[in-house]
């Protein structure tokens, strides 16, 4: 490949905080329209903005975790422009002294190294409101507005689309993490968009950036780069330039479409909010934030790794949201055998996510009674094989574990006369296949116990039929 | 009974004794207004205020009740009032009714005195002569032909010719001052975070300040004190706790020898030099004459940097203009052109017509000094000499307790006569502009009348929340030259 990418993410982040970010209006989500609204952020003459307290912690709370400079003085700053959604006619937002500076984050990269990521900025602003278009005409809706948010603000260090799908994810779960953002994205908790450049290989001078918003899933995001890097190649290739320009993404199309360029670019007469005194942080207000900051995922990970002697990959995933990590810690208190615990969430707890198509938190299956299948098998009183079988039923039907194993008499077979009648049963059975084994075919052994396993519908101890096999067969 | 030359303080102890009702003074009022509209003071009367007086009334005023309960007041038309029409004398908000209450409203309100009505104004409080209303001018009732000062000039008005007790306005750049000194009343423009902008319409965030007017000094201090202090809603109003004036000019506290630390009153020569009118300048004397008989000392102080002041005043105030007007878009509420076939024409065609021209050419000025490219050279330039002429005044304020000095350069202009020149019409701010850029405090007392029989006024300017200086020395004032105060002007140029 003769060319290589430059991309930053500009990721919106909606705060979870119960109400507005300079008033006292609700932030609750799919209320009819107009109803969480007041002077303040209807922009009625004469009305004030107050700043929510609970906002400014999450925001702080939130560039400590990204390993950011928080500014003690920062400003509120007006941008200015005009838009139904937007009723003031501007924007509260912070420009040219933000609340936090120089910041990073780890991402895994596809070849499983780190590799940090600059963090520009992080500020505060509100939301828009929202404007919906039909047949006879359009409407506003201001629900949303004054919504608190924090923009993040990447380095443009990403190389590739899956850097900048991991590093939106990384900033995904670090919110979870923190518990400032629903990072709902379906109800625009989180929205994103990008910056894309493309220069040949080893250049050190960047190429000419595009814009593209509305950016608002981890696929888009890889599918809207893709395209965009495809797209400015073949401008360059062609020996033209490529505009500096906003873009849209289609997501039904997975192309974007140019929105605005360069010279229709607004000039949003940035200037300091004089409604808002500066905001004036001290020590003792960043250090509390600081001191209550949770445990953040590398770190969870690397306690992981240490005491629950789980791989880096395994600990990765189970660390990868908050409350697969809470989940998983609550099983392994439950059970006390991580390994196995692990094994439990990566394959059963994770596919039945998957095939649901929900988040753990909905999952029909508490730690509760997922260890106590487990604790089943690690004592042996059920094999994995039925093990698995009995999780299925217990989603399926809700009944515990015992009551599943009793009612349908899945219990393990353990006695060794009982076992030892049905290897008997086999070994007669099987005449040819115990003639080659006894004459060196020992993989044969394999099949053998399969079919006691299966004469005993799965039930008997694999262990001591093993055992008892080769005692016979030898 | 003349009711016109009673205190607050007199008539608050009538209300007490019985001798006086609230629906006798409202009605007093309404009446008066009815019969001088031709001044053109009020865009709406509230005529129902004769049921809230009545049930003042009804409950009785009682010894312990606020001192304004049942006394009838007027505001300036940029202030909310819940379920009130606010129009801020603009055809974009001509039929907009406010939907909750200012700060300042609902204090006034709490305190049981009586609204009569909301006072015109140039629009959006863009003006110095009050012809910029779109319910049209105002007029000086000391004389027809002259303007009555602006932008709060229903509000000196409705208190020089009698229509209310006492009134607000708001001043960004001399909006009280400059009325109340062409109508020969008191008024004060406060620390700029004294009393909460909550509710009142915005100019220039960073320069609005409600201010009280009355016809003495006493009526001022009530009004004053019933309106400022802390409000949770208004993060850059003071979280100094409020203190009574006129608790404070009842004690002694208030004394010649208490209230100033060094006795010394600055006047800065430089800024009075050129442009005064011969009877502004013979008042001022007249006034350092007054001051000097109660003890005081005269010291020159220079603010050098003054000279600056109207110019950075018209790039701060109208660059936060154009912001703060951004909302009057015809999407959410206001005056919507039927002219909309696409949201520029929306925009464009709401704002052009509902607009006047001194608003738009106050938008187009403050979007250019914002704009990219041009915000270095004049915002960004302009903050940073508003940030010297603060410190000019800081420097001064070594040398003396207070500064005086006129309101304006001359008594009040005939109608028409500036509209034509919006620069000779901004010049009319010169000496009250700087105190707002440097967030000053800054009492604007009556002192006698020009040759023609027009008001002339002086304005003592105090240190960052020392207005107990101002009220303590106007106070003495008033005791030295009672014949400046409670005047109305029909008694002089009958409005029949």
């Amino acid at each position: 490949m003769k060319y290589e990418s430059v991309i930053g993410l500009e990721i919106h982040s909606q705060l979870s905080t119960k109400s507005k970010m300079f008033c006292s209006c609700s932030t609750s989500f799919g209320k009819k329209q107009n109803t969480n609204i007041c002077p303040v952020c209807s922009a009625q003459p004469g009305s004030l903005p107050s700043v929510n307290g609970k906002a400014i912690e999450y925001a702080v709370k939130t560039a400590l975790a990204f390993n950011c400079k928080i500014n003690k003085n920062s400003i509120f700053a007006r941008k200015n422009y005009f838009y139904p959604d937007l009723p003031k006619g501007y924007q509260i937002s912070q420009y040219e002294e933000p609340l936090a500076t120089f910041g990073w984050i780890n991402i895994t990269t596809k070849d499983n190294l780190e590799k940090k990521i600059g963090i520009t900025r992080i500020h505060l602003e509100e939301d828009a409101g929202k404007n919906t278009h039909n047949y006879d005409g359009s409407l506003v809706d201001l629900n949303r507005a004054g919504v608190p948010l924090i923009e993040i603000v990447s380095e443009p260090d990403m190389r590739t689309p899956e850097e900048a799908v991991a590093y939106f994810k990384k900033i995904r779960t670090v919110l979870q993490y923190l518990e400032v953002c629903d990072c709902n994205m379906e109800e625009g908790n989180l929205r994103c968009d990008v910056n894309v450049s493309v220069m040949e290989k080893g250049q050190k001078v960047f190429g000419t950036k595009v814009e593209v918003k509305n950016v608002n899933s981890f696929r888009f995001v890889e599918k809207a780069i893709n395209y965009e890097i495809e797209r400015q190649i073949k401008i360059v290739e062609a020996g033209e330039k490529v505009q500096q320009e906003t873009r849209l993404f289609d997501s039904s199309s997975n192309i974007t479409k140019s929105m605005r360029k360069k010279e229709e670019a607004n000039d949003y007469r940035y200037f300091p909010e004089p409604d808002l005194i500066p905001l004036v942080l001290d020590d003792s207000f960043i250090d509390h934030q600081s001191t209550t900051l949770p445990e953040l995922p590398d770190k969870k990970k690397e306690r992981f790794i240490k005491s629950f002697s789980l791989s880096n990959y395994d600990a990765a995933v189970l660390t990868s949201e908050k409350d697969i990590s809470k989940y998983y810690e609550e099983l392994v208190s439950l059970v006390g055998d991580a390994k196995s615990c692990s094994n439990w969430m990566q394959t059963e707890v994770l596919r039945a996510l998957n095939e649901q198509k929900i988040e753990i938190v909905k999952f029909g299956m508490p730690p509760k009674q997922l260890s106590s299948l487990i604790k089943l098998v690690l004592s042996g009183e059920i094999n994995q094989g039925t093990a698995k079988e009995v999780f299925n039923e217990m989603l399926a039907t809700e009944l515990s574990a015992d009551q599943i194993i009793e009612k349908k008499g899945l219990k393990q077979i353990s006695d060794p006369t009982a076992i030892e009648k049905i290897v008997e049963e086999v070994i007669k059975e099987s005449p040819s296949q115990v003639e080659q084994y006894k004459s060196g075919k020992v993989a044969l052994m394999g099949f053998l116990v399969g079919l006691v396993m299966k004469k005993s519908k799965g039930k008997a101890n694999p262990a001591i039929v093993n055992e008892l096999l080769k005692k016979k067969l030898n | 009974m003349d009711i016109l030359k009673y205190s607050i303080p007199k008539i608050a102890k009538m209300l007490r004794e019985k001798k006086i009702s609230s629906q006798e003074l409202t009605s007093f009022y309404l009446n008066r207004i009815k019969n001088n509209k031709k001044l053109n003071a009020y865009i709406t009367v509230l005529e129902d205020s004769l049921d809230i007086a009545k049930s003042i009334d009804n409950a009785g005023v009682k010894e312990k009740d606020p001192v304004l309960k049942g006394i009838p007041y007027s505001l300036k038309d940029n202030m909310l009032v819940k379920g009130i029409r606010t129009t801020c004398a603009s055809k974009i908000l001509e039929n907009y009714t406010a939907n909750y209450n200012s700060t300042v409203a609902q204090r006034l309100n709490d305190s049981g005195a009586v609204l009569l009505g909301k006072t015109n104004l140039d629009e959006f409080a863009m003006g110095s002569s009050n012809e910029n209303s779109f319910f049209g001018p105002v007029i000086n009732p000391w004389n027809h032909k002259h303007v009555p000062g602006g932008s709060s000039g229903g509000s000196a008005v409705s208190v020089s010719a009698g229509l209310s007790q006492f009134s607000y306005g708001t001043d960004t750049g001399g909006s009280v001052r400059l009325p109340a000194c062409f109508n020969g009343i008191a008024s004060i423009k406060p620390t700029y975070g004294r009393i909460s902008r909550y509710g009142i319409i915005a100019f220039a965030s960073s320069l609005d300040q409600v201010g009280p007017m009355a016809r003495n000094i006493e009526d001022l201090a009530i009004a004053y004190d019933v309106v400022c202090g802390p409000d949770s809603k208004d993060q850059t109003c003071s979280i100094k706790a409020k203190e009574s004036m006129y608790d404070f000019l009842s004690s002694d506290k208030a004394s010649f020898e208490k209230s100033f630390s060094k006795k010394k009153i600055g006047i800065p020569r430089d800024m009075i030099k050129e442009g005064v009118s011969e009877d502004v300048l013979k008042s001022l004397d007249e006034s350092i004459n007054v001051l000097s008989k109660m003890g005081f000392d005269f010291v020159d102080v220079k603010i050098p940097n003054s000279k600056y002041a109207l110019d950075v005043y018209y790039i701060i105030a109208t660059g936060e203009a154009s912001s703060n007007l951004s909302r009057y878009d015809g999407i959410h509420y206001g005056y919507r052109s039927k002219n909309n076939k696409d949201l520029d024409a929306l925009y464009s065609y709401s704002r052009g017509e509902a607009f006047g021209d001194e608003v738009q050419r106050r938008i187009m000025l403050g979007t250019f000094v914002l704009s990219a490219g041009y915000y270095d050279a004049y915002f960004s330039k302009a903050a940073k000499v508003r940030t010297l002429i603060k410190n000019d005044f800081n420097n001064a304020f070594n040398d003396c307790d207070m500064i005086l000095m006129p309101v304006s350069p001359v008594t009040a202009f005939k109608l028409g006569e500036k509209t034509s020149d919006p620069l000779t019409m901004y010049l009319s701010d010169v000496f009250t502009i700087s105190v707002n850029l440097a967030a000053l405090p800054s009492l604007g007392f009556p002192s006698g009348f020009d040759k023609t029989g027009l008001p002339v006024g002086m304005q003592l300017i105090g240190k960052h929340f020392d207005e107990s200086s101002l009220f303590s020395a106007a106070k003495m004032i008033q005791e030295k030259k009672p014949e400046w105060f409670n005047n109305v002007a029909q008694e002089k140029d009958s409005v029949k």
